[in-house]
């Protein structure tokens, strides 16, 4: 296979733009017509080949370009990745876990040479070619987690596990939907939660936590979780929310469908096994609506459950004052006839 | 004054008990403004020998000379009453530093207080199982922008102005343990000028 890399931006002029490849690949989030919390794991294992979950890190036509996003940001904000003391080992069992997978699964891109310690990272669409000894941090121009997470496309919570939580210790954070890294690093899983609506009166998180702690090294867990953006903009931290908030405003039936983007994350979870710490990638997947309603089953599924989401749901995600132009454009798409079960587009 | 009580809340937003003297190699007390009384509560029950081993650091805020003389006439160890947090900030990183196995530290009066010197400690490595708080007095909070990430102390107001950039932010009960801060966001972020009235929601 040989990914076609764009040349795009998630900022200023916006030429993101999905092909045709990565519109029928694209993650939709929705099994059915309507959407509430749920702890929704599986096992994160290879499945439909050319999808997103075909392999361990997703490598998409989005790669060099979000690459360069995500070093302009930390240009801008160096505070999006930190690491507290303890985490360094973390962020060397993250340093294998990457480069051995995309080495496996992606041949002619990424090539990884061992000999003994001294390890050699060719990575070819970034155009990088590194030689270092592994677990000596003076051999790289970042830490280990910086390093490779530079590399590789989401964020990054690297989750230190003890006292029977988790602690979010060290991170790589420039495609958030709306969090912090700098106020949450050190919290645990309940407290960078606080402020997720309902989920935590439903039990969501205690349930959660039972999950991830238990999960064990090479049984990695995956899910889905969603929320909307206007323009293709990766990085709406809270940090520039004064900068991009005013993007909301100004959709008319005449941009939404080229402004309104459904924004999904891929959430997937390892167990590293020098440091016991659990990684959690959080891959952003970006889609404008225009482009969405080429799939009709999707269509016709998005409209309905953005029309009958909890409102409480819809503030939360920041999208409650353009909810209604959202349902508007997309009941055109809505014939209202029954839609398939499952998260695939109908053949 | 007494303790304060806050309704329900979010998981991160912190909790706070009520201050008891026990036994411990040492007591390292840390208070201000009206935090004095919960230690005037806790001393009640307590003998001279408890004040012996006692070292408290007391900042009284606006609350002038009304507590100091009997919080000194406890006959701690030492007794310290200084300006500011920040005045006694390298004193109290000290003291910490100084603390042996078995030290019981006392934290009471305002969140922004408790919260740094909560920081601090947890910092120097006492175990949290020997750190007790009690809230007395302003319940104004402590904010850190989230834009700036400058912080502005004693907020009572929501929408408030940062300190440092100027910026209308809203009053989050997000709170990070690591700032001893809760979270300020831009109010009018979506609609620049469209900046709600403020309301006093905090004394």
């Amino acid at each position: 296979m040989t990914i076609q890399f764009n040349d795009e931006t998630f900022y200023g002029d916006f030429t993101f733009k999905n092909s045709d490849w990565a519109i029928k690949r694209f993650p939709f989030p929705f099994h059915e017509d309507s959407y509430m919390y749920s702890v929704n794991m599986e096992p994160h294992k290879s499945y439909r080949p050319g999808s997103v979950f075909e392999r361990t890190f997703d490598v998409d036509e989005h790669y060099v370009a979000e690459m360069k996003d995500r070093a302009r940001v930390l240009a801008n904000d160096p505070l999006r990745c930190q690491s507290l003391p303890h985490m360094t080992l973390a962020g060397w069992d993250l340093v294998e876990l990457i480069m051995e997978a995309k080495a496996a699964e992606y041949p002619d891109l990424f090539e990884l040479h061992k000999d003994g310690n001294r390890w050699r990272w060719v990575n070819k669409p970034l155009g990088i070619d590194d030689t270092f000894t592994f677990l000596d941090e003076s051999t790289l121009p970042y830490g280990p987690m910086e390093y490779i997470t530079r590399q590789t496309q989401g964020d990054f919570a690297v989750l230190d596990q003890r006292d029977d939580n988790l602690w979010m210790d060290a991170g790589m954070v420039t495609t958030q939907a709306d969090w912090s890294l700098d106020f949450d690093i050190g919290m645990n899983f309940f407290e960078w939660h606080a402020p997720v609506p309902k989920a935590n009166e439903m039990g969501i998180f205690v349930r959660a936590l039972k999950f991830l702690l238990n999960i064990q090294q090479g049984q990695p867990a995956r899910r889905l979780n969603w929320t909307m953006t206007v323009n293709p903009l990766l990085d709406t931290s809270p940090e520039n929310y004064h900068k991009w908030g005013t993007m909301k405003q100004g959709l008319t039936m005449e941009n939404i469908g080229e402004k309104q983007h459904l924004r999904v994350e891929l959430q997937t979870f390892f167990r590293l096994p020098r440091s016991n710490a659990l990684v959690f990638p959080i891959r952003c997947y970006l889609i404008r609506f225009e482009d969405l309603v080429t799939v009709p089953k999707w269509a016709r599924r998005l409209h309905r459950v953005i029309r009958d989401l909890p409102e409480e749901l819809a503030t939360y995600k920041g999208f409650i004052d353009n909810r209604p132009l959202m349902v508007e454009y997309l009941s055109q798409f809505d014939d209202g006839s029954p839609t398939s079960d499952g998260i695939w587009a109908d053949d | 004054m007494s303790k304060t009580v806050f309704p329900p809340s979010i998981n991160s937003r912190p909790v706070y008990g009520e201050l008891e003297a026990r036994p411990g190699s040492g007591h390292l007390m840390i208070a201000d403004a009206e935090g004095a009384e919960a230690i005037l509560d806790l001393a009640k029950a307590t003998d001279k020998d408890f004040w012996a081993k006692a070292h408290v650091i007391y900042i009284p805020k606006n609350t002038g000379t009304k507590y100091s003389s009997q919080l000194e006439k406890l006959g701690a160890g030492q007794y310290y009453a200084g300006p500011s947090y920040e005045a006694a900030q390298s004193r109290i990183r000290r003291a910490l530093q100084d603390c042996h196995m078995g030290t019981q530290v006392y934290l009471t009066g305002t969140e922004s207080l408790m919260g740094q010197a909560m920081a601090e400690a947890t910092a120097a490595g006492i175990p949290h199982t020997a750190i007790q708080t009690e809230h007395r007095g302003s319940t104004a909070r402590r904010m850190q922008c989230v834009h700036c990430k400058g912080i502005t102390e004693d907020v009572t107001t929501d929408p408030f102005e940062c300190s440092h950039c100027g910026l209308s932010l809203f009053v989050r009960d997000h709170y990070s343990r690591r700032l001893a801060a809760f979270q300020g966001v831009r109010v009018d972020a979506e609609d620049p000028g469209n900046i709600p009235k403020k309301v006093e929601l905090f004394k």
